[in-house]
């Protein structure tokens, strides 16, 4: 229990420095690379919850596939060089600051009067639980429909990427094979 | 082993400075980098609920939102890039062109 609990407070500790590194450093890199350690973090506690698999799918396409896609956009764009720019209105950082600690306080106030409701609990789960064998009978047997349509939507979303970036390429391009001929 | 409640603060803790990184900071990308920080949130606290409760459901969920968020990132860094074409910035309030 000691143990643990030691880990899980230099864990939390560790997640919510990233965090605010990434809310506050000026460089979208940084930005970036403090997330990565974020969502490592957070796959770590996955495991220590029983989700190996969720936490192996969360290092392989968050801190992998989804970070590298940002910090490759934020290497073409050279974005990591936009100066923090003026606030187009004053007061909208204080409030922001207030906003975001009263949802705070009040997401604490609930979790810790109203606790996690009445449902059945469970003391100890079985050792297979949280594996890939069993993620995957759940998936394929409650989930087969939602998991069909997972597909569709990356299908979309792929179409729509390409469809987003491309047009633009195409109308800048046009009046050049006019040139060359 | 670790209360669920204490799992649920630490996400409150995550959800809270994704919202201020939305609020706070000007640069597109930031932005979105804070979104994906709050499904990040919102999926420990599902996790922890999944445990507490013994049911997969919540790992099953999870899945959901991870292809849910690359689907959104494909998506949302492509319209980057093409306001950054148009315009040279990602600075989100110099996108007003619609403002009347």
């Amino acid at each position: 229990m000691n143990v643990q609990f030691v880990l899980f407070v230099a864990l939390s500790a560790i997640a919510v420095v990233a965090a605010s590194g990434m809310l506050l450093s000026s460089s979208a890199i940084y930005s970036a690379l403090f997330l990565v350690i974020n969502f490592l973090v957070v796959a770590i506690f996955y495991l220590l919850l029983g989700a190996p698999f969720i936490a192996m799918v969360q290092v392989t396409v968050y801190a992998g596939a989804i970070m590298v896609l940002f910090l490759f956009v934020i290497m073409i764009l050279g974005a990591e060089k936009t100066r923090q720019p003026t606030h187009a209105q004053r007061w909208q950082q204080p409030l922001s600051l207030l906003l975001g600690l009263v949802l705070l306080v009040l997401a604490g106030y609930v979790i810790m009067t109203h606790g996690l409701g009445d449902l059945p609990r469970v003391l100890e789960n079985p050792t297979s639980y949280g594996s890939p064998a069993a993620i995957g009978r759940v998936l394929f047997q409650s989930y087969l429909l939602p998991f069909e349509l997972t597909s569709l939507l990356l299908l979309v979303a792929m179409v729509g990427a390409v469809v987003l970036t491309g047009v633009a390429e195409r109308r800048r391009r046009r009046p050049r094979p006019s040139r060359r001929l | 082993m670790i209360p669920t409640t204490y799992y649920l603060a630490l996400s409150a803790i995550l959800f809270a400075i994704g919202v201020l990184g939305v609020l706070v900071r000007r640069n597109a990308i930031i932005i979105f980098m804070s979104i994906e920080m709050m499904l990040n949130a919102a999926n420990l606290a599902f996790v922890a609920f999944a445990r507490e409760f013994g049911s997969l459901d919540g790992q099953i969920i999870v899945f959901f939102v991870l292809t849910v968020a690359a689907a959104e990132v494909a998506v949302g860094l492509a319209l980057i890039v093409a306001i950054f074409r148009s315009k040279a910035s990602i600075d989100v309030d110099e996108v007003s062109q619609l403002r009347g």
